[in-house]
């Protein structure tokens, strides 16, 4: 099962590299991990993605909270959440490419961020499936490059994660 | 207003923490500290010979008393060699503060010299790691370092002191905080109680009961309470390698060591259970064996103050997060007000049962006409002439393992080793650091003489200043339990397991200004050791040789069962 956990913590040098070696020492994976810091300056947010088996992501769970660093965990799949990654795809954009990416990209309800005479740089938000449906949706020979942020993910409704 | 710099600070701080004792080796980054040390006369520095033996000191004090142990090393090397140390600790959950040099800040990521990144490097083997950035924080770093390491559960805190925020001339206004507030960082202060009532509930009905116990009931101080409750009840206790003590061995209820190297008994009577109270152990694979076949008709409850230590290899039935000592006073709190009592009938039946098991006597040594003495010998001696009262601080090997069979600890942190890492080398700094803080009492360091060579070189310190351990070498010439495996499972093809040339340790005890003892008869072995633990003021060096030959039984045979186990070179369970 896919996992998404929010982790507040303290934003102080370190903290991240504690985050992600946790994972690597316990050989649990990350498929993907943003951060930032919050409102309050003084504490991060990471939203890391993960798949394993539920006493896995209950040991990943239990693990994130020990270190003495992290204020707060949450596991968002445990709930109504939503969820966005951004994506842009920069694509081989000549001849009939050009409008077929125009038109997948309206589709999707991305945008063309960048333009050159033989070039696209296409931006989408959403959730990670669509992300990747529009990857699967184009002729992936136009495909030259994809950057990806990661997960970040929020409860809905009056579910909060603070201190 | 007091203006101190960085380096009496931190001196300062730790006086202010009640530390009086510190190990450690100077260099260049921790010179500022090294000359704060020198001006003062409130906590004493002694210095090694080995960045290693520093933190085994710190860490064996911290295993004597329940409190964190201190060292002091300098940045690259130093705090490298600390590292083994820091994790001996780690994976024994003792709480330590070590204080690494580390090159000026501005130097910090310039492959400088003697530069490691020691956050990096140690992060994995720490339960906190602090950086300084300003010298003003030292104190507030100091008290919290302390704090983390010595509540919830407990474990080593590293604080890297760049040089530049001890400069003697860069001076600010100490101020040592009364209290810690973390928001991040809250250990639970007690179990929950409806889980609580569950688990009493499971207890009190046990029909095959056991109690496993282990070394988080000796770090949260919860022996008496440990002691109260399965007395109250008359049920059987086992210990694991790190809970040894925490139950008193020589009693009735105590079936011992449990585990790979654990009695028949304890094995035994864990695989028939139909319920284990856990307290303080964390289902370790030296203890479990292959867990598809642990325990099959046992019901658990599992107390412990770290949550990712229950249901991580077993699942509880009843999980209790929260302190042992509060929650063991929850349990007999129940007792007293209980209308159910433990069935008496069943307990009959089960304490016939495993009083069988006990007279079997499996797996425990057979002398035969062979001239060498038995290592066991060696250790139920110690035990005869210390009274069982004596702090052991062993190294690693098949000697630790007769040690934790054959010595009756009866109180509690006596029994120092290392049991996570499994660290040879361990057991001579560690032995050292209990002597230093307990000057009066017989401690003993339980060695092989491949052990005692990985920090031989501490033989000087303790001339320096006159630490008089005795060290009782159960010399067979091998790498005995190196040498175990190969026979067991490599047609005896003994790789590199055996001790060439070693050196003579009685004349090389006298070279450092110690005493050396040979004992190569079992005759002689009760006058000799009866002598070197009444020379108070000297270290004695016991160099026993014994039979090479003998296999550490019983063994858990691998991936079977708890039940399932070898008593000898030709008898299985
Ligand atoms: C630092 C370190 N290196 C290697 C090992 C692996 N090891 C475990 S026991 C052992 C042999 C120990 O020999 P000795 O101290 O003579 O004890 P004996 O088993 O002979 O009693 C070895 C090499 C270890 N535990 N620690
Ligand atoms: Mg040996």
């Amino acid at each position: 099962m896919r996992h998404i956990l929010s982790v507040l913590l303290e934003n102080e040098p370190g903290a991240l590299s504690r985050v992600v070696g946790l994972f690597s020492q316990r050989n649990f994976n990350i498929e993907t991990l943003t951060v930032a810091a919050t409102d309050d300056p003084t504490l991060s947010r990471i939203t890391i993605t993960t798949t394993g088996i539920d006493k896995v992501v209950e040991q990943i769970t239990k693990q994130l909270n020990k270190l003495v660093d992290v204020v707060k965990v949450v596991d968002l799949t445990e709930g109504d959440h939503i969820e966005r990654e951004l994506m842009m795809v920069k694509y081989k954009a000549s001849g009939a490419a050009r409008d077929e990416i125009k038109r997948t990209a309206d589709i999707f309800r991305g945008q063309i961020i960048d333009i050159t005479p033989t070039t696209y740089v296409v931006q989408l938000v959403g959730s990670s499936k669509k992300l990747d449906a529009f990857i699967e949706a184009l002729d992936s020979s136009h495909l030259i490059e994809v950057v990806r942020t990661g997960v970040s993910g929020i409860a809905r409704g009056e579910k909060t994660l603070s201190i | 207003m007091e203006l101190l710099s960085g380096a009496q600070m931190l001196i300062r701080a730790l006086h202010d923490q009640g530390i009086t004792k510190i190990y450690g080796y100077p260099g260049g980054s921790v010179l500022h500290i090294y000359d704060a040390i020198f001006q003062q006369q409130d906590i004493e520095h002694i210095l090694v010979r080995h960045e290693q033996a520093a933190t085994h000191m710190a860490d064996a004090y911290a295993r004597a008393t329940g409190k964190a142990g201190v060292a002091l090393v300098t940045s690259g090397p130093g705090a490298t060699n600390a590292i083994t140390g820091i994790a001996t600790a780690y994976c024994d959950s003792i709480p330590m503060v070590v204080i690494t040099g580390q090159v000026p800040s501005h130097l910090i990521g310039e492959d400088a010299f003697q530069e490691t990144d020691m956050i990096g490097i140690s992060r994995p083997v720490v339960k906190h790691s602090f950086s300084v950035k300003h010298p003003s924080e030292i104190p507030g770093i100091v008290k919290k370092a302390f704090h983390i390491a010595e509540s919830g559960r407990p474990g080593p805190v590293v604080i890297d002191v760049p040089k530049d925020m001890t400069n003697p001339t860069d001076k600010f206004e100490y101020i040592f905080p009364k209290t810690v507030k973390m928001r991040s960082y809250n250990p639970v202060s007690k179990g929950h109680s409806g889980q609580i009532k569950k688990a009493f509930d499971l207890l009190i009905n046990a029909k095959r009961p056991i109690i496993y116990a282990g070394g988080g009931v000796i770090l949260g101080r919860a022996c008496d309470e440990l002691i109260e409750l399965a007395q109250a009840l008359n049920y059987p206790v086992t210990n694991t390698l790190m809970g040894l003590g925490g139950y008193p061995g020589t009693d009735r209820q105590s079936v011992g060591m449990l585990g790979m190297h654990g009695s028949y008994e304890a094995n035994m009577t864990m695989h028939h259970s139909d319920m284990i109270f856990a307290v303080g152990v964390r289902f370790d694979d030296r203890v479990t064996n292959g867990l598809d076949k642990f325990c099959p008709t046992a019901k658990i409850v599992h107390i412990d103050i770290d949550p990712t230590s229950i249901s991580k290899n077993v699942r509880a039935d009843v999980p209790i997060v929260g302190p042992a000592k509060v929650v063991l006073q929850e349990f007999l709190k129940l007792l007293k007000a209980s209308k159910v009592q433990a069935d008496k009938e069943a307990l009959k039946t089960w304490w016939h049962q495993i009083d069988e098991w006990r007279t079997r006597h499996a797996g425990r040594y057979l002398t035969d006409d062979s001239e060498k003495m038995k290592p066991q010998q060696v250790i139920e001696m110690l035990s005869k002439v210390t009274n069982g009262d004596a702090y052991v601080c062993s190294d690693v090997g098949q000697h630790q393992m007769f040690a934790a069979q054959y010595y009756k600890f009866n109180k509690p942190n006596r029994w120092i080793n290392s049991g996570g890492l499994g660290t040879m080398g361990f057991g001579f700094p560690a032995a050292m650091g209990v002597k230093v803080n307990f000057p009066d009492a017989d401690v003993a360091c339980v060695t092989g003489e491949g052990s005692i060579q990985m920090n031989i070189q501490e033989l000087s310190t303790c001339s320096q200043y006159n630490i008089p351990v005795k060290i009782i070498c159960l010399n067979n010439g091998s790498l005995g339990m190196v040498r175990q495996w190969q026979d067991m499972n490599y047609e005896s093809r003994h790789s590199h397991s055996y001790m060439e040339s070693l050196p003579d340790f009685v004349k090389l005890a006298e070279a450092y200004g110690h005493v050396g003892i040979r004992v190569e008869k079992y005759e002689d072995l009760e006058d000799a050791m009866r002598r070197a633990f009444a020379m108070k003021d000297k270290l004695v060096f016991m160099d026993i040789i014994v039979d090479e030959h003998e296999h550490v039984y019983p063994m858990q045979i691998p991936r079977g069962a708890m039940r399932d186990m070898l008593l000898s070179k030709t008898e299985r369970t």
